[in-house]
């Protein structure tokens, strides 16, 4: 802190860091994680939710994914402030594009323009970096291709085939990485999300949000019962792999101390 | 000091704006909007099947007629208003609440140096309480809820009709019949060819366009 090269924003370190940009990318690590995975034909956002507290009312408490058009959704993860800033901007110019070339917005475009607002937030004077990275989902008009994009606050933009953010993201992304297939349909794409979910959020379906992107439909929040059912059959699905591994249901042993032996 | 009408909004309510047909017709849980067809610049007829509504939102229709370039770039500056405000807050705006905007927005327009030169008609249906509504408005801004409503020349033949033959309660096949009843007579008494009608329904599904056949000829007695 004492360097003095994180007080103007506009002023390098001598070794080329900008400092604030870097603290911005704390923030988003802090922030709960979030999910994007595209599927065949669909794609699909999950992200962590935050658990709410007894007397709060959870209905009007806003969302980490939300709209940006009917056909581009947007989940972040970092300061919820900050991303309702973002997200307005995006709001705006997405109605802008339509009012001034008669077309929604492609993916592409709308990712370039928040990322766009996101570098500007590193190079003006008197403000500070947007503290949240996000990721675009969607279809572009007249197109069954599904798209995901990461903007970061840098002003940083990327297309993935599946990816996360925030929180434990590394361990998500590992996880991600391992497990991701090409052409997945709808069940698998689902569970893949909520499986990866499930390797940082140990609270289990009340705290998991998934968000559903279709083409030409309009965005589809999975309800919490059938959250509740991939999670059950995930836990189902991992308790029958440690059984085939250790080749027998812990706790039934009748020499708990030998079993470790001859398995591996 | 006394408030003045812009001489442009006044010199721009010539005869060609006069000869769009916009009408309107609530009834029990529908409004039907209907524009004229034909696109017209001075004598001419410039296009056949011109559109000259724009949905607002799911259960909002705006019908417009006036100065040329004015009303398609004004019907769509509220349209983008109207869904960048559901985009914002996740539900869309009631037909009275885009009423009174659009009101606002072409008051503040009126006392600007160049206002828009544009008559309304918005049609809607409340995806709350199922009211259906219909608001009037011209290019001064005044605005009137209204049970049913026609801009231009076609009031003079068609309120009348209205007047006789509406009902609140009318269900959708008398809804067109009385539209139907206005239509015929336009099409006997007023003396420029209209290209026929492009006819809309509201209704708690949304918005959607009516097979209105047009082709039958009227004669005038």
């Amino acid at each position: 802190m004492a360097s003095g090269y994180d007080r103007a924003l506009s002023v390098f370190s001598p070794d080329g860091h900008v400092f604030q940009v870097e603290y911005a990318l704390e923030a988003v690590k802090r922030g709960t994680c979030a999910v994007g995975v595209k599927g065949k034909d669909i794609v699909v956002l999950g992200c962590e939710k935050r658990s709410a507290m007894k007397l709060q009312d959870t209905r009007i408490t806003p969302s980490k994914i939300g709209l940006v058009d009917i056909h581009v959704c947007l989940a972040f993860a970092g300061l919820n402030a900050d991303a309702r800033i973002l997200v307005d901007k995006a709001r705006l110019e997405a109605q802008s594009h339509r009012l001034t070339v008669e077309d929604p917005v492609t993916i592409e475009y709308i990712t370039k323009y928040v990322a766009g607002v996101q570098q500007r937030y590193t190079q003006s004077g008197g403000v500070r970096p947007f503290g949240i990275s996000t990721l675009i989902v969607g279809f572009d008009p007249l197109d069954k291709t599904p798209r995901l994009y990461q903007t970061e606050p840098s002003g940083i933009y990327s297309a993935w085939k599946a990816n996360a953010i925030g929180r434990s993201s590394k361990t998500v992304r590992e996880f991600l990485e391992r497990n991701h297939k090409d052409d997945m349909d709808r069940e698998t794409t689902l569970k893949l999300t909520i499986k990866s979910l499930l390797e940082v959020v140990q609270t289990g379906a009340k705290n998991i949000e998934i968000a559903i992107m279709a083409p030409g439909k309009p965005l589809e929040m999975l309800p919490v019962e059938d959250i509740e059912a991939y999670v059950k059959s995930i836990e189902q699905e991992k308790a029958e792999a440690a059984k085939k591994k250790t080749g027998r249901t812990p706790g039934t042993g009748s020499a708990a101390i030998l079993s470790r032996g001859p398995d591996e | 000091m006394s408030f003045q009408i812009p001489l442009q909004a006044q010199l721009n309510n010539n005869h060609t704006i006069r000869k769009h047909v916009l009408l309107g017709i609530t009834g029990q849980d529908f409004t039907l909007i209907a524009a004229s067809k034909a696109a017209m610049r001075g004598a001419t007829v410039l296009k056949a099947a011109d559109d000259k509504t724009r949905q607002l939102n799911k259960h909002t229709l705006m019908a417009f007629s006036g100065e040329a370039g004015d009303t398609i770039q004004f019907a769509e500056y509220i349209q983008a208003n109207a869904q960048l405000y559901s985009m914002r807050n996740g539900i869309d705006l009631s037909p009275s609440a885009v009423a009174n905007f659009v009101r606002g927005e072409l008051a503040s327009s009126l006392r600007s140096r160049k206002p828009y030169n544009v008559n309304l008609l918005l049609g809607g249906v409340d995806p709350i309480t199922l009211k259906p509504s219909l608001y009037w408005m011209d290019y001064l801004a005044s605005l009137a809820p209204l049970p049913y409503a026609a801009h231009g020349y076609a009031q003079y033949y068609c309120l009348s009709i209205l007047d006789k033959h509406h009902h609140p309660d009318i269900n959708y096949e008398q809804g067109i019949k009385i539209l139907r009843m206005c239509t015929d007579e336009l099409k006997r008494r007023l003396p420029i060819d209209f290209k026929g009608m492009l006819v809309k329904v509201i209704t708690k599904d949304g918005i959607r366009e009516v097979d209105y056949d047009d082709s039958a000829r009227i004669d005038c007695p």
